[in-house]
């Protein structure tokens, strides 16, 4: 599709009940979908003649701990023939398992490795789903939000076992953050008065 | 009597000067054929993306010069468009131009490190020695206008830190004079090199369906000949007004992508040149007083810039409800911030999209059925740097 509205029209209406929403902003299109529907998107998407999104470019996840549904799977598109860019996003539970992708897509192994290491979330039929970027038999999952900054434990080499050694992490002073919000713009009244004004115009 | 011949499980690296970094490669083979390769990356690997969670924007921007460390300015290039788009600020036309220099400067310093480092994998010393002296008269500008040779942390979203001193901008223009001289040096070296093309032609063949399959981008797509360059197709700050080709390679192999390095460093020189002869004096940062902080001589004068200079350093701006997609057309290929916003002064996340990760990835479809000796050779074109493989 030449543009972008003419491309959200196309999709809205060949997959219809399958988009829960979209929009179009920053000069790329944003699609909401489920979990059940998200490869027949995928598949559309990619062969479609007026679609032709053939390059994956990214996967990610997006956690938002105070949610029922606590991960957002982010996958981001590139068509190249048309030169859009495409991000399809969907809602996932903690404990879910999602289909792979590595079928349709070869790259995304590592992308789903490094999600699975980075947020634990399980692939179905991923090849070989291990952790990518963190050290061997790390535990955790370092991109939650309920992941301390400091991590779990530290590395030192220890004089006496004349080796490598791994213990909980021991700091002096703990990691400060401050609240640097409260003067200022920062303040409730101040907040509401400016959203009020926004709302007025 | 018969003898089973087991295969040879081989492990290369992390410690190896031909995996540039710290890469652990397991390779499987049988002879001297590999029949597998398994990379195990993440040795270098710091937590970028949770680091900047918890970080001002301001101050998230010197991470994305360790990610590539050969090329850093091109790194928060694309972070610094990305938070621009979000807070809709214009970025004045100087400081588009300087961050386009040095953008460019940057691809010339990652092409002759990579073009002069896979020469020496494959063999050839001389190139590195003559390529790094460049190299460091590149960095000495880096220097000059940020004051660090690598770690420049010198663009802000809206612009750049600090205008270019005195005398720098006749100085790259001379560079740009002698340098193409010394590509042409490089040149008379390796293209027609008996041995460099026995080592590079041929391998590691990448038809176009693969390239878009394993999402490559940059030199590794443009080598097999898909004519696909961010800076022409969704072009970013002042590239549109800009005039330049872009080389695209025939077989996809190695010395292709070699040649296309070599032309790149071409068209950046012209680039350059382009950007000094257009460039005239203005503001090198956005005039919005709540994103840029004020000069040194308003802080002693005015209590208001004395007051927003230090909330600036302390909270920060703050930043939309917003998500946005970012992509720069960095030395190595697309490389892409997918930023999400929440209001404050902290991005909520901040998924980098390095190139050299969807690269190396394919190391194992790249090296299957070829010799050992192909493995430096392959890996030395896939331009891999760990800083951003890694994050």
């Amino acid at each position: 599709m030449n543009s972008l509205e003419d491309l959200e029209k196309k999709i809205n209406s060949e997959l219809t009940t399958k988009i829960n929403n979209s929009e179009i902003k920053h000069n790329q299109i944003y699609l909401e979908t489920d979990k059940d529907d998200f490869l027949d998107v995928i598949l559309f998407l990619k062969t479609n003649l007026d679609t032709k999104f053939r390059q994956l470019i990214d996967i990610t996840v997006v956690d938002y701990p105070e949610n029922n549904q606590r991960f957002q799977v982010v996958y981001l598109f590139l068509s190249h023939e048309f030169n859009q860019r495409l991000v399809l996003k969907y809602s996932i539970s903690e404990n879910e398992v999602i289909p792979s992708l590595t079928s349709v897509f070869p790259a995304a192994n590592w992308m789903e490795r490094e999600v699975f290491d980075m947020y634990g979330v399980n692939f179905k039929d991923h090849p070989d789903l291990r952790r990518i970027l963190t050290d061997y038999g790390f535990e955790g999952h370092p991109l939650r939000k309920d992941f301390p900054l400091t991590g779990h434990s530290e590395v030192r080499y220890s004089e006496d076992q004349k080796k490598v050694i791994s213990e909980p992490v021991k700091l002096e002073q703990n990691y400060r953050n401050f609240d640097y919000e409260s003067p200022w713009e920062g303040t409730k009244y101040i907040k509401e008065e400016i959203e009020n004004n926004d709302k007025k115009n | 009597m018969t003898k089973k011949i087991k295969n040879l499980n081989l492990n290369f690296g992390p410690q190896h000067p031909a995996a540039h970094g710290v890469l652990r490669l397991i390779l499987e083979l049988d002879g001297e054929v590999v029949e597998k390769a398994d990379p195990h990356i993440g040795l270098l690997h710091r937590g970028t993306e949770k680091l900047i969670e918890n970080k001002t924007y301001m101050q998230a921007v010197p991470y994305f010069d360790r990610l590539d460390y050969v090329a850093p300015m091109n790194q928060e290039h694309a972070f610094a468009l990305a938070v621009e788009k979000i807070l809709k600020i214009d970025v004045p036309i100087r400081a588009q131009y300087i961050r386009v220099i040095f953008c460019e400067i940057g691809r010339i310093l990652s092409h002759i490190l990579n073009v002069t480092t896979q020469a020496l994998d494959v063999g050839a010393l001389t190139p590195s020695l003559w390529g790094f002296e460049e190299r460091e008269t590149l960095m000495t500008f880096y220097e000059r206008a940020s004051g660090s040779r690598l770690h420049a942390n010198y663009f802000r979203a809206g612009g750049v830190h600090q205008d270019l001193p005195k005398g720098l901008e006749e100085d790259i223009s001379n560079f740009c004079d002698t340098f193409p001289k010394v590509i042409n040096d490089l040149e008379s070296l390796l293209t027609d090199n008996r041995i460099f093309k026995q080592r590079n032609v041929d391998i590691g063949i990448v038809s176009k369906e693969d390239a878009l399959d394993y999402s490559f981008s940059g030199v590794m797509i443009r080598g097999s000949g898909v004519p696909w360059d961010l800076r022409k197709s969704q072009p970013y700050d002042c590239y549109e007004d800009l005039d330049f080709k872009i080389p695209v390679g025939k077989n996809g192999d190695c010395y292709d992508r070699y040649l296309c390095r070599i032309e790149e460093m071409k068209e950046s020189v012209s680039i350059i040149k382009q950007c000094l002869s257009k460039m005239e004096k203005g503001p090198i940062k956005s005039l919005d007083g709540k994103i840029s902080p004020p000069s040194k001589k308003d802080i002693k004068q005015s209590m208001e810039a004395l007051i927003h200079h230090f909330k600036l350093f302390t909270e920060g701006y703050r930043v939309p409800k917003d998500e946005i997609y970012t992509a720069v057309e960095a030395p190595k290929g697309e490389f892409g911030v997918y930023l999400i916003s929440d209001g404050s002064s902290k991005p909520y996340k901040c998924k980098i999209r390095a190139p050299g990760f969807s690269h190396l990835q394919s190391m194992d479809y790249l090296i299957k059925g070829h010799m050992l000796a192909d493995v430096p050779a392959i890996l030395g074109s896939l331009d891999i740097v760990f800083g951003e493989v890694d994050r």
